[in-house]
């Protein structure tokens, strides 16, 4: 029986509701706007916190980074000596597990891109890949897991300056870069080539994971390619990655600063960013995409209260106007629930209408904004679960005047006005 | 009239408060909302050099040939060889010009206790000054006769001078750069562009101020290293030479060009030297260049954060929501009304007199909700650092104009709103209400 009576009670809504066209065409467009808007904001969200919750590929507590410049000193024997005073000294230091020199690190924002082939005469790369040149304690201090192959032993270690490096016979790499470089069967003991023409790189190790330093899109196509090379860089400028003992970060990065001072003077470390944990860094790298994400929640909830609040004012209004038809009906045999339908039924109607625009609009934004921003293609889904949101919205917002609205008593219809 | 207006205005917010209350508050977050927005965008698209911006021009030179320009929609790379660089140099085609590079010396205080550290420098030509209108607090930049010298001379910044000399006239003194003494040429005023208009591809756009030139030249000697990107599409050698030698793209070079006549005929000279590069046999493919001015460059390097348009776009998107929101309420508190304004028509009101009162009414609602816009922007104004890095949150600031801005959209925008219930208001026939009571 009651599908039947909600299908009676169409005909008359529309028929009111064409009395109220302005106030429809109000309701229905900000309906459409909020879901249009709500549905591509919720999606650059989770689009966002895809790219935050990436795992680095390292053990992230107790990791502490320092970025270190040597002041005066071009020579490589020299410089090569200060990095070893330093490394000696660091992982000597109480609260220390272990320490490495490098280039660069996960999310560090900066460091070097190698283009890597597998046929060392071909013109175009197969990839790309992020290069850390470190040594043999880089896996232990950066806690990468090793899930096949070993490790550099320390005779493979070298040193070169950046600008003159020559690839060398061992390296490490991830697995991303393995399954890629060697589609079929395992890159263990396979050749790779980082520089056209050159010697081969045989794979001795395979990395479960590493992320490259950089967090933007930019770099998503080899976001998880690292290849680790055993060579120190003997540049003006390094890097130390730090591994606390457990617990005892807090107190290391209080101390290594001052045991780096007390070894020599003569470097900067700068004031920001010269001493981080690996927390900071990561805070640091994904501010923009933590900020956006933020804002566009905070947003949506708003934009979604002040569609709600719309709705409650403007049905209230038509509560109030109506009193005395809605006397009348009662008067005439109909129940309560009766008027708490055909306010709720009537707010579902323009809702459909309000959610199908907003889907199309959604769409559209989604396309222009692909156009302009790097953005991905919404999922019908968001889409889909907009529109339930907005209609229970909608009739959440509309329970309370249609709650007061089936309170009118019959003897409204008698009142004058 | 206005007073009455205005009066009776205030008197009919009161008699709904949940109703105006509503309103305030969706106008002033929509606004609020999308005057941060505006404001981070109007700061990170400034113009930091608006009298020279059309004068002064970065030529790119595809020396990668066009199967790595098809990876940039056919662009030639963003920064030139040292091979490109100088031979632009060399040329001196345009009045003005200069090759630079951002480096990173260590500056070495005389005092023994203090501890060296890294200012934010660049390496570039005595032209540069005079090209970027660079303010001198004392002394000047170096001479033509010191590039070609390679001397070791140097221009600091302000902030520089204050922490070494306490900001007294240090022109002619010695400043220890990584163990070696410079000359002090020339102290510069307070000096800040930001973006920093000639090195958008190494700092995103936005820096700490610069600090510390020295020449060009002097820096190659000393084999100072680029501390911005350096992209090569081989092999970059084995030594410094082989370096410079390479294709390896890492320097940005700027030229003056005043006129229009002055930019075509510099973009022939480009063309000519590419093709020259040609016939040499260094470049296989047909002449690929580039010649962009300052507004141009930084359109083309994205200066502007993909954030910052993206919460530009959402939050006048939400600003319209607020706004159709308040056409609504505004309908439903003027309908409700009607039985007053037939009252008020019968009694001798124009249909101007109901526009008026209306609109003022609105324009009372615009006022309150941009008020509290403006508390909420003041608000917002401490979250920008939360979204944006500090190099860019720093030049975003609650000002007088910005206030003034979120007043004047707020109540513009609220009486835009207006006009469709003010319009339906002023349509009440005064005999149906007075018959219906």
């Amino acid at each position: 029986m009651k599908p039947q009576i909600k299908l009676m009670q169409i005909q008359p809504i529309l028929a009111a509701l064409r009395r109220h066209k302005a106030g429809t065409i109000l309701i229905t467009l900000q309906i459409a706007l909020t879901l249009a808007i709500v549905c591509n904001a919720i999606f650059i969200i989770e689009q966002r916190i895809t790219r935050i919750s990436r795992p680095s590929g390292m053990n992230e507590s107790d990791l502490l980074a320092v970025e270190n410049s040597w002041v005066g000193a071009s020579n490589a024997t020299t410089l090569t000596a200060l990095n070893r005073a330093d490394l000696t000294a660091l992982r000597q230091l109480p609260g220390v597990r272990d320490a490495t020199l490098t280039n660069s690190f996960p999310l560090r924002v900066g460091g070097r891109v190698t283009s890597v082939r597998v046929d060392p005469t071909t013109k175009k790369e197969i990839t790309q890949a992020a290069q850390y040149f470190t040594d043999d304690h880089a896996l232990v201090t950066m806690g990468a897991k090793l899930i096949t192959g070993r490790n550099f032993r320390t005779d493979e270690v070298t040193v070169a300056n950046s600008n003159s490096y020559k690839p060398p016979p061992v390296i490490i790499i991830t697995k991303a870069l393995a399954e890629r470089l060697y589609p079929h069967g395992s890159a263990l003991g396979k050749p790779i080539y980082l520089v056209k023409d050159s010697a081969p790189s045989t794979v001795i190790g395979i990395v479960e994971r590493l992320q490259v330093p950089w967090p933007g899109a930019w770099t998503d196509a080899f976001a998880g390619n690292v290849v680790l090379t055993p060579i120190q860089l003997t540049d003006e400028r390094n890097v130390y990655l730090v591994r606390a003992q457990p617990g005892q970060l807090t107190a290391i990065s209080k101390s290594v600063p001052l045991l780096l001072l007390k070894t020599n003077r003569m470097r900067v470390i700068p004031d920001q960013r010269g001493i981080r944990t690996f927390a900071e860094v990561r805070d640091q790298a994904y501010k923009a995409d933590i900020g956006i994400a933020a804002f566009m929640g905070a947003i949506s909830v708003i934009m979604l209260m002040v569609t709600a609040a719309g709705i409650v004012g403007l049905t209230s209004f038509w509560v109030g106007q109506r009193r005395k038809q809605i006397g009348v009906r009662r008067a005439l045999g109909a129940t309560k629930h009766d008027i708490l339908s055909y306010f709720l039924t009537e707010n579902l109607l323009i809702s459909v209408g309000g959610v199908i625009i907003g889907a199309l609009l959604a769409i559209g934004l989604n396309q222009w904004m692909m156009s302009e921003f790097e953005m991905e293609r919404l999922s019908l889904l968001y889409v889909l679960a907009g529109m339930c949101v907005l209609m229970l919205l909608g009739q959440g917002a509309v329970l309370a005047p249609a709650l007061r609205a089936s309170r009118v008593s019959p003897v409204e219809a008698t009142r004058v006005s | 009239m206005f007073a009455y207006y205005l009066h009776l205005g205030l008197r009919s917010l009161r008699r709904n408060p949940v109703l105006t209350a509503l309103m305030v508050i969706a106008i002033g977050f929509g606004v609020s909302s999308s005057i941060i927005s505006y404001a981070v965008f109007r700061a990170t698209s400034n113009n930091p050099i608006p009298q020279k911006s059309a004068q002064l021009y970065l030529p790119q030179i595809d020396n990668w040939g066009p199967e790595k320009a098809a990876e940039n929609n056919g662009d030639p790379p963003n920064a030139l060889s040292y091979t490109d660089a100088i031979a632009l140099m060399q040329a001196h085609r345009a009045p003005r010009q200069t090759a630079l590079f951002p480096i990173a010396p260590s500056v070495v205080p005389d005092d023994p206790n203090r501890l060296p550290f890294r200012p934010t420098s660049y390496a570039a030509y005595a032209d540069l000054f005079t090209m970027f209108d660079v303010p001198f607090e004392y002394g000047s930049g170096w001479s033509s006769l010191e590039d070609q010298e390679h001397a070791a001379v140097v221009v600091i910044g302000h902030d520089l001078n204050q922490r070494l000399f306490n900001g007294v006239n240090s022109v002619g003194r010695a400043i220890n750069l990584d163990g070696r003494n410079y000359r002090i040429t020339g102290v510069m005023d307070k000096w800040d562009p930001q973006p920093l208009f000639f090195d958008p591809v190494n700092t995103s756009g936005f820096s700490d101020s610069v600090q510390l030139f020295i020449p060009f030249m002097r820096a190659i000697d000393l084999q100072f290293p680029t501390v911005g990107n350096t992209d090569c599409n081989q092999d970059s050698g084995s030594s410094w030479d082989a370096f410079l030698r390479s294709e390896c793209v890492w320097i940005a070079y700027w030229a003056e060009l005043p006129t229009g006549a002055e930019a075509k005929s510099y973009r022939q000279f480009l063309q000519g030297y590419a093709a020259e590069q040609q016939r040499a046999g260094r470049f296989q493919w047909a002449p690929n260049i580039r010649l962009r001015n300052v507004t141009q460059w930084l359109i083309n390097q994205r200066v502007v954060p993909p954030e910052s348009r993206i919460s530009m776009l959402v939050s006048l998107g939400f600003l319209l929501i607020c706004l159709v929101n308040t056409v609504g309420l505004l309908l439903a508190k003027c309908l409700r009304r009607a039985p007053e304004i037939g009252l008020r028509r019968a009694l001798g009101a124009s249909r101007k007199d109901i526009y008026t009162q209306f609109l003022i009414e609105a324009g009372t609602v615009g006022v309150a909700g941009g008020v509290l816009g403006v508390l909420l922007t003041g608000l917002g104004m401490l979250g920008v650092g939360l979204v944006f890095e500090p190099h860019i949150a720093k030049l975003v600031t609650l000002d007088t104009s910005l206030a003034m801005l979120t007043l004047l959209v707020a109540v513009i925008a609220t009486v835009l709103a207006a006009f469709y219930p003010t319009w339906r208001a002023a349509q009440v026939q005064p005999a149906w209400q007075l018959k219906s009571n």
